[in-house]
């Protein structure tokens, strides 16, 4: 866990997932000389190639913890490790895709896809750039500009800009709930196929338990601000996944029953 | 179900019978209108004493055989852009037809303040030289002091919206001294420059810097802060940041920064030339109105009207090439 930060020099083609520790973290934000705490002593270890679902209620401090992973910001309390090394700010090995595309309006899809490897001085490698719009089904649309896209395509071109640079970690904040309940199947499948081809770890926050346990093998659920987890459930259902399985029933209300609902009006 | 004659076949190319020989009304009537004009200021003796009107036949001699031309090809597509045009040249042969009857025939407007269109014209046969003077003198003044102050109000811009000590410093300094008219400096950059056409070019520089500075500034503080979080994340260095999230989202909001600053310079440009320099478009209007050289005058607000228009038509087409990516179309 406390090695010296190394520079990450693997670059398999088959870009393996690292893993994640999460250890004692606490967070708070000081807003006007008030403190606002938003994570209490999270601790969780995410082992590679794992896809784990983050649910809590809005506002309990997911996006933030996902912000530390990803080295935005530093923890006030505890340890974030990758693959036991230390993080300590931003990497291209692990990265957000948030809930609004934040594509550049400036730039054409594929000089979007292209951004990162252009700001780590990699060149603009066409090849890369073109296999990663192939993989999210957008090759006809490079040199599209993203006002032209739906916003499903958009996501998509996200998505790619992303996993154009082989993340080892790929950290999820509510991809698809901006989409159409039927884009986001599609993206969920698709979501899913690149996780299973490409072995990378995911972390995923989304507000939909049944998103949760369609995707992730693992879903932890976390109280009101300030989080902490109150719930560690293993999904173990194999692919494909029905939602009306009886033990996917099952998760799906200790879930909701964790999250507050699901016991006096629904069940 | 759908009767055949409901849909005539309009977008069938058209056959060789139908592209039967039309008029084009807006040629025909525009040559008459240039012929009236022509025959007043050729027929008619001038009532007043007039300045040759040689110019000014030319002038309708030409427009009315452009127009004879247009009524055989004005239909023609490859003449839509200037067909376009066709009933305001033909409105203006009309006015140029009543002006003249009012002033040089008949007197009616009085002299020397209404010059007659064959007096105004004739400026530009008998003074071109000493208008392409000032217009190229008034371009010395104009062009480095507005490259000077977009490039420095540009780079103030930038730096006060992305360092919160650059806007702590820059605020207070902006806040004060923008409201302040720039021309209202020229005293204090007389004394300071060596030359009145350094003093210039300052004015003009300060003129365009505070504008486009506050609205640089502005269009760097309203980026959404989640495309730093992309970058970042993505290996951005902070450089390169500034490069390709700063300055592209900043720039729709330059561009209306450096409208309002070229419209200042432009003031500024000819208050200046009227108040201290010996040559330019504004000492040309200071030289006429000392002579009472009325038409001279108006003969330079046209060369001025159109060299001021072009210079923004300039800016409109490089912004227009730079923002090819917003849909944003306000055209000039
Ligand atoms: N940069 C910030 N400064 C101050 N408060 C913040 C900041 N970011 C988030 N917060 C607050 O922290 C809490 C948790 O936010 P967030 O992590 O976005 O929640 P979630 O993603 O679970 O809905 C919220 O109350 C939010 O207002
Ligand atoms: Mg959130």
């Amino acid at each position: 866990m406390v090695r010296a930060a190394q520079p990450n020099t693997s670059e398999t083609k088959d870009f393996p997932g690292a893993s994640v520790q999460v250890r004692s973290v606490s967070h708070a934000f000081d807003n006007d000389a008030q403190v606002l705490p938003v994570l209490g002593n999270v601790t969780f270890d995410v082992p590679s190639g794992e896809t784990l679902a983050l649910l809590g209620p809005s506002g309990c401090g997911k996006s933030t913890l996902l912000r530390l992973i990803a080295g935005l910001e530093m923890p006030k309390r505890g340890e974030i490790g990758v693959d036991h090394v230390r993080v300590v700010g931003p990497d291209p090995s692990r990265l957000l895709v948030f809930q609004d595309p934040l594509l550049l309006p400036w730039r054409t899809v594929k000089e979007n896809v292209a951004y990162g490897l252009e700001a780590q001085g990699i060149g603009k490698e066409k090849e890369r750039v073109l296999q990663a719009l192939q993989m999210v089904g957008l090759s006809d649309f490079a040199a599209a500009y993203p006002r032209e896209l739906s916003g499903g395509m958009a996501q998509r071109v996200a998505l790619a800009r992303v996993l154009v640079n082989r993340p080892r970690v790929l950290l999820l904040d509510e991809p698809f709930g901006k989409l159409d309940s039927l884009t986001r199947m599609t993206m969920q499948e698709e979501l899913l196929m690149l996780a299973r081809r490409h072995t990378f770890t995911t972390v995923l926050v989304t507000h939909d338990v049944e998103e949760a346990l369609l995707l992730a093998t693992r879903i932890l659920v976390f109280s009101s601000r300030p989080a902490e987890i109150i719930l560690d459930l293993e999904n173990n259902l194999s692919f494909p996944r029905f939602r009306d399985d009886p033990e996917f029933i099952s998760l799906r209300r200790q879930s909701l029953v964790a999250l507050g609902h699901g016991e006096e009006f629904f069940r | 179900m759908f009767d055949k004659t409901q849909f005539p076949a309009e977008n069938v190319a058209p056959t060789a019978g139908h592209s039967v020989f039309r008029l084009w009304w807006p040629g025909v009537i525009s040559g008459v209108t240039w012929a009236t004009a022509f025959s007043v200021t050729a027929l008619f003796p001038n009532h007043v004493r007039t300045p040759a009107a040689q110019s000014l036949e030319a002038c309708e001699i030409m427009i009315i055989i452009f127009s004879g031309f247009s009524v055989l090809l004005g239909n023609m597509s490859s003449f839509s852009s200037l067909a376009h045009h066709g009933r305001r040249i033909a409105a203006l042969g009309g006015a140029v037809a009543v002006w003249e009857v009012m002033t040089a025939k008949t007197g009616w407007l009085p002299l020397p303040f209404f010059p007659s269109p064959q007096a105004i014209l004739d400026v530009y046969r008998v003074d071109s030289e000493r208008l392409a003077q000032s217009v190229f003198h008034s371009l010395l003044l104009l062009i480095p002091g507005f490259g000077l102050g977009s490039l420095t109000g540009f780079l103030v811009g930038v730096a006060m919206g992305w360092s919160p000590e650059a806007r702590y410093w820059g605020h207070p300094i902006i806040r004060l001294l923008g409201p302040l008219p720039s021309i209202a400096w020229l005293p204090i950059a007389l004394f300071i420059f060596p030359t009145i056409t350094a003093a210039s070019v300052f004015l003009i520089a300060l003129a365009t810097a505070f504008p486009v500075a506050v609205l640089t500034a502005s269009g760097v503080a309203i980026v959404d802060s989640r495309l730093y979080d992309v970058g970042r994340t993505l290996g951005a260095s902070e450089g390169f940041l500034i490069r390709t999230i700063v300055i592209p989202a900043a720039l729709p909001n330059v561009f209306v920064g450096l409208f309002m600053g070229l419209g200042a310079s432009f003031i500024v440009l000819i208050v200046a030339e009227m108040l201290g320099a010996k040559a330019g478009l504004g000492w040309y209007l200071q030289w006429a109105q000392g002579w009472a050289a009325y038409a001279n005058l108006y003969a330079a607000l046209a060369v001025m009207s159109v060299l001021f228009s072009s210079v923004t038509m300039v800016l409109f087409a490089i912004r227009r090439r730079l923002l090819r990516w917003n849909r944003e179309t306000v055209e000039w």
